[in-house]
């Protein structure tokens, strides 16, 4: 753990999608670290995390975007690195758990990477940014770093699958996360029972099944109004997309159903640090957040 | 111990032998309980359910599996894995499905991404689509 003036710097992995549509997820990032005195570096030639874990047990074909990464984390001379997208943290932490515990399937990789003059040994570790807040930041800092409290903003938070699940790769309860709560706490903010914070959202089938994206939109909502929240918040595009986005399908689905701001994690941290308008990227929500933040005074 | 079931036939008892293979799981140690299925966020939009589809994969009932709805509509979530109190890994067998159904030599993909209009491709998030290729087409 770094001194309060020394920064410590951190290999960060963006992924995709923070360069594209989830940009605000990205700047977020980025500038609510700042001020956490957090150094962070973007990896160089960094290339897609593989998406998804390719779940056949012999596979190894759908490992080598996630280790040709981990490579790059050697060669930028770190032996750990954080990302804040949930399915890139998903993919890329299976795959190294699983080159870790198979030798062989690493050496056939690293054989397939011939070109890379950097072998993967297993000596890289994955981080996901909230685990990395928790414990090198600490929640009491983040709470001191605190610049605007989000006093009386009632927030749900939503997990998906991808950070509990499976059970290796979460840094939290499998059936009953507690870490994003903890961290709107610490901003300030008041974290509101959610019961559906789990359940997945329908995923991909955004591509070709929009409807049943409809239909789990209008529940994992449904479940968060019923807490009479703000907003809720998030730590995965694509959960955001189908939750923010495809709101105006679960309203025709179901005319009950309430329109809530969805925003990313770090765009809260980035509005209680202090971080300036251009760090929180509003723009690029689907449901403005502004009205429900100027009605708890926080605009 | 290793249990075996006496299937009397040979596709059906080497369709169980792919089938356990590409997912690792030993089929056999499912006792019907039904926790996968109770808490599948996805059982609402499935023909076949994920307890049946194990039951069905322990009988080789190869051709009911591969038409099924209930393969396509799996995102593995993985909620039913990390319920399941014999811990079978209930997606992994939903995948080696998939790939099994992928791997025809039809190219019988799922996803047509050409299908998809320019205005949705352009809405949607590049892992929604690189995900969904991954798990719908050969």
């Amino acid at each position: 753990m770094g001194s309060e003036n020394i920064p410590m710097k951190l290999i960060y992995y963006p992924g995709c999608t923070l360069k594209n549509s989830a940009r605000n997820f990205d700047v977020s990032t980025v500038s609510s670290m700042a001020r956490l005195d957090v150094e962070v570096e973007e990896l160089e030639r960094w290339n897609c995390c593989g998406t998804v874990h390719a779940l056949g047990a012999e596979n190894v074909m759908n490992r080598v975007a996630p280790v040709t990464n981990l490579i790059r984390v050697k060669e930028a001379q770190s032996n750990e690195f954080m990302t804040s997208c949930a399915m890139c943290y998903n993919t890329l932490k299976r795959a190294n758990n699983d080159v870790k515990k198979n030798p062989e399937k690493l050496s056939t990789i690293n054989e397939f990477l011939n070109l890379e003059t950097t072998k993967y040994e297993g000596d890289v570790d994955v981080l996901h940014l909230l685990e990395y807040v928790r414990d090198r930041v600490g929640f009491d800092k983040l709470a001191e770093k605190v610049k605007k409290p989000l006093k009386g903003l009632r927030v749900a938070c939503y997990y998906g699958c991808l950070l509990v699940r499976p059970k290796e790769v979460a840094f939290d309860d499998v059936e009953n996360p507690m870490i994003m709560e903890n961290l709107v706490a610490a901003l300030g903010a008041t974290p509101v029972n959610f019961p559906l914070k789990t359940e997945c959202c329908g995923a991909y089938h955004a591509v070709a099944s929009p409807e049943i994206i409809a239909d789990r939109t209008d529940k994992i909502m449904g479940s968060a109004s019923e807490g009479d929240v703000d907003m809720v918040v998030v730590s995965c595009p694509m959960c955001a997309y189908n939750l923010d986005f495809r709101q105006d399908d679960a309203k025709r689905l179901n005319p009950d159903f309430k329109h809530l701001p969805v925003l990313y994690f770090t765009q809260l941290m980035a509005l209680a640090l202090d971080c300036g308008e251009e760090a929180l990227g509003f723009e690029l929500n689907h449901i403005d957040p502004i009205p429900a933040l100027a009605a708890r005074g926080l605009d | 111990m290793n249990t075996t079931m006496r299937l009397s036939s040979s596709v059906s008892r080497s369709f169980v032998a792919k089938i356990e293979k590409i997912s690792g799981q030993k089929l056999l140690a499912c006792y019907q309980c039904g926790k996968c299925s109770a808490g599948c966020p996805m059982a609402a939009y499935m023909d076949i359910l994920p307890n049946q589809i194990i039951r069905m994969a322990q009988l080789g009932m190869q051709k009911q599996l591969l038409a099924s709805r209930t393969i396509w509509t799996c995102v593995s979530c993985l909620t039913c894995n990390s319920r399941c109190p014999k811990n079978i890994h209930i997606a992994e067998v939903i995948e080696s499905l998939r790939e099994t159904a992928l791997r025809n030599g039809q190219r019988d993909d799922r996803l047509k991404i050409w299908e998809i209009s320019p205005e949705v491709r352009s809405d949607l998030p590049p892992i929604a689509t690189i995900s969904a290729m991954r798990k719908l087409t050969s």
